[in-house]
């Protein structure tokens, strides 16, 4: 080997090395990755959407690329002749925080093996994602509607209203250029120059191999731990301890930076964000139900402020008494389900049940799921 | 600093810098950067100065295997005391770092002050010297060294024992004035002690049966903290270290070759470690967590099949980047692996895994052991000798990865599958002879004999992955689709 050879060899890794990141920058190279999947053909899709806040236990993984999560998940699968597509849309509690896949309500409404009005088989799908904000879920519906949905189930609850929260949620502000054009298109009451969002550079080097190399990380570790699903079938870490919720409340009556309680306006709430995924669905030709989530309904001290370490009294009834107006004067078909489930069955938050509580909740939809005539 | 990337990128930053000196130095730069890769790579430890005083200890125990190992009226030359001189030194300048901000700093953190230092370091020559004094007049070669070898062996059983690691990291602490409450075995995590260990054991062992060579401290200290290999190995042997250490200087400075062949390795060395290794310890590889989260006994199956490729491939990864970097500055460590997951027997698999490891436990337990009992008046049978020689070496390695039921385990385990292939070959000599005659059926009984050696092997690292004895079973009774 000659110092002459070895100069050769670096010569053409380095072009050989350009030349791959060019041809990536031109055919959009991340785009066609992030479709790419071992999911749903070497190893089973995801029963909820990646998300990991500790991937070592989890095998699991909290990444920005929507597709590449869809990829991933069992929805991406053929939709098959005999089947009635729902999915489910909305916070932690639905996406089944501390519950494994199987005790999720999507897996427990699948088990109940209901049947649609024209008797195909319902199967019900879980795109809910942590993290409270209506922007985050229609930006995921957004991406869904591809998968064919019959119906869309939107849980919401009041903390996903405030439209100074919308832009909050990681994947909303790393998604800046999708939400800026729905904002764009349903001209939506969310600044786009909300300083959250996140722009991803373009120039050439960002569009290389080299500039994406984060998201193709996530992209191989979310691959990657598609093994570890298929060989334990655990997608989050649950820790056997966890502080369960407070009865005895603060009489703080504050919510979202209001101390003084009044009566919540239409103009600080994220209606438009609903009244775009309806429209969104229609337009796929689903159907929508706006479903208001279960909450913790505290009996302990100062029940009488608030129902919740969350919700104060006064902002929760406001918001209930906005979504039933705007439901109504809309036409959407919604449901609240407010109180459905008794205070023994949350678990660490006001969202989030237990199994049992997913129970009582999943009966409690039965009735929309396979509505009658 | 750990031995990641970033120090990769560092030695090698350091190896140019290494061939831009004038060729007659070459040596003592070696010796320098040994002792200071022991305190550069030393990971931080939370008992007070600890960090500092295990590889000054580790730099001390060199100076005394080299004393101890002089070969007979060896004088101390000048060119030794500029040894002593420079290792001090190095010592003494890196301690320097406790008047230099955190941030700036070089050793993993504040060093002890320099009076405490040079009276503890003083204190341990004069002590190490003593024990010299007293058994250099001893007439066995064996007792000689004897001293040395059992303070080695006993740190090394105090470091691999959990009870007795816990029991020193709490006494330490109570002389350091913190919590003993919280003392781990973890407190005394010392950087390449195990491998200097083994160095400095086969050089005391040598200078008995008279086959090491004279060796300058400067040489002997260049082999014993060889950076490259001080953390991972290879083991190499100081007789053959020894031949390119004096080529040194006779090198040629810019050598294309061995740039190439250097690079060459290192660069699979970093494939397999940092890129497959480290994407098998995805949850893609067995441990204590999901050994009881698998599905089934195919997810079981996979998971220990990953394993035994993670452990192949981080080990043998590493192994490629102390060659390549050993290659760099000019020296030629020996090969670890082989190829031993392609081995047809279990004997000949632990002459391709860790080569220099099961070469050193040949040569040191083995030999000495098997050699012991033959010269007995009543000898056992040559089967019962090799069983025993067997069982020795095996546990000998098992326990070296810590002192647990499961290590033993698993060295009983590597032990039993030696003894009973030796037994079977023995056995089936004439059959195996006859096999050759037609070659479709030897092709099928080698793929045979290599899927039995394999998934002997994987399934002996049950033993070694996991921590406890009662998951062990379970673990190896649902491989076997019991117990689910």
């Amino acid at each position: 080997m000659t110092w002459r050879a070895l100069a050769r060899i670096a010569l053409k890794t380095a072009i050989l090395f350009i030349l791959c990141n060019l041809i990536f920058v031109f055919t959009n190279g991340m785009t066609i990755v992030e479709r790419l999947s071992l999911y749903n053909l070497v190893v089973p899709g995801r029963a909820r959407l990646p998300y990991g806040e500790n991937p070592a236990e989890s095998y699991n993984l909290s990444l920005d690329s929507l597709p590449a999560m869809l990829a991933s998940h069992t929805v991406a699968r053929p939709k098959a002749a005999d089947e009635y597509r729902v999915l489910l849309i909305g916070d932690s509690g639905i996406w089944g925080w501390r519950l494994t896949p199987d005790a999720t309500l999507s897996a427990q409404l699948t088990a109940r093996d209901l049947r649609s009005a024209d008797g195909r088989r319902v199967v019900v799908y879980n795109l809910a994602y942590p993290i409270q904000a209506l922007m985050k879920d229609a930006l995921i519906l957004d991406a869904a509607l591809a998968h064919q949905p019959d119906l869309v189930v939107w849980f919401v609850t009041l903390d996903g209203f405030p439209l100074d929260k919308q832009t909050y949620p990681p994947l909303v502000a790393r998604n800046a250029k999708g939400v800026r054009a729905l904002i764009a298109q349903y001209e939506l009451p969310i600044d786009p120059r909300d300083p959250a969002f996140v722009d991803a550079p373009g120039d050439l080097l960002a569009r290389s191999i080299v500039g994406m190399r984060r998201p193709l990380a996530d992209w191989l570790r979310l691959q990657l731990y598609g093994v570890s699903w298929a060989l334990t079938g655990i997608d989050q870490a649950i820790a056997a301890e966890y502080a369960p919720l407070a009865s005895d409340l603060d009489a703080d009556p504050t919510w979202n930076a209001i101390a003084v309680p009044r009566p919540l306006t239409p103009s600080e709430l994220a209606i438009p964000v609903l009244g775009m995924g309806e429209k969104l669905t229609r337009a796929a030709g689903g159907r929508m139900v706006i479903v208001n989530e279960p909450i913790h309904i505290s009996r302990g001290a100062n029940a009488d402020v608030r129902y919740n370490s969350w919700y104060p009294r006064w902002a929760y009834d406001s918001y209930r008494e906005g979504l039933e107006r705007a439901c109504g004067e809309r036409a959407w078909t919604c449901l609240d389900l407010w109180d459905a489930v008794p205070a023994d069955y949350f678990t660490d938050s006001p969202v989030h049940l237990s199994p049992d509580g997913t129970a009582i909740l999943a009966d409690a939809l039965i009735p929309i799921m396979i509505p009658k005539g | 600093m750990s031995f990641d990337l970033s120090a990769i990128a560092v030695f090698a930053a350091a190896i140019g810098a290494y061939w831009l000196l004038p060729a007659r130095t070459r040596g003592w730069a070696l010796l320098i950067g040994g002792g200071a890769t022991l305190f550069l790579l030393q990971p931080r430890l939370p008992i007070r100065f600890a960090d500092f005083v295990l590889p000054t200890g580790a730099v001390m125990l060199t100076v005394a295997g080299w004393w101890w190992t002089r070969a007979p009226n060896q004088p101390a030359t000048r060119q030794d005391v500029l040894a002593v001189a420079i290792l001090a030194g190095t010592v003494l300048l890196l301690a320097l770092n406790r008047y230099l901000p955190g941030s700036a700093r070089l050793t993993p953190s504040r060093p002890p002050d320099m009076l405490t230092l040079v009276i503890g370091i003083g204190a341990s020559t004069l002590a190490l010297y003593g024990v010299w004094l007293l058994t250099r007049r001893m007439v066995s070669p064996m007792a000689r060294i004897r001293p040395l070898l059992l303070l080695i062996v006993a740190l090394f059983a105090l470091l691999k024992t959990e009870v007795l690691a816990i029991a020193v990291a709490g006494a330490w602490r109570g002389l350091a004035g913190q919590d003993v409450t919280i003392a781990s075995a973890l407190d005394l995590n010392w950087l390449g002690f195990s491998y200097l260990a083994f160095r400095i054991i086969h050089t005391l062992i040598d200078r008995t049966s008279g086959i090491l060579p004279s060796l300058s401290l400067h040489a002997y200290a260049a082999y014993a903290l060889f950076p490259p290999s001080l953390v991972a190995g290879p083991i190499d042997r100081a007789d053959r270290f020894v031949k390119d250490f004096d080529a040194l200087p006779m090198l040629a400075r810019f050598d294309a070759d061995r740039f190439a062949r250097g690079g060459a390795r290192i660069a699979m060395g970093i494939f397999k470690k940092f890129v497959i290794a480290d994407t098998l310890s995805f949850g893609l590889s067995l441990n204590a967590v999901n050994v009881d989260q698998a599905v089934g006994t195919g997810a079981l199956w996979l998971l220990l099949y990953g394993y035994a490729l993670r452990l192949f491939f981080d080990f043998s990864g590493y192994s490629d980047i102390a060659i390549g970097l050993g290659i760099w500055l000019g020296v030629k460590l020996p090969e670890n692996f082989d190829r031993p997951y392609l081995r047809t027997t279990i004997t000949a698999f632990w002459q391709s895994w860790h080569k220099s490891l099961g070469d050193w436990a040949r040569f040191y337990v083995f030999s000495p052991l098997t050699r012991a009992i033959l010269r007995r008046e009543r000898k056992p049978s040559s089967a019962v000798i090799v069983g025993i020689g067997h069982l020795a070496t095996m546990l000998t390695i098992g326990l070296w990865h810590g002192v647990t039921v499961n290590f033993a385990i698993w060295g009983l385990w590597q032990a039993a599958g030696l003894y009973a292939h030796k037994r079977w070959s023995d056995s089936t000599r004439r059959w195996y002879r006859k096999l050759s005659e037609t070659p479709g059926r030897k092709r099928a009984w080698t793929l045979f004999a290599w899927a039995i050696t394999f998934h002997y092997v994987a399934l002996g690292w049950v033993w070694f992955a996991l921590p406890d004895v009662g998951q062990s079973i379970r673990a190896l009774g649902r491989l076997l689709g019991i117990g689910w």
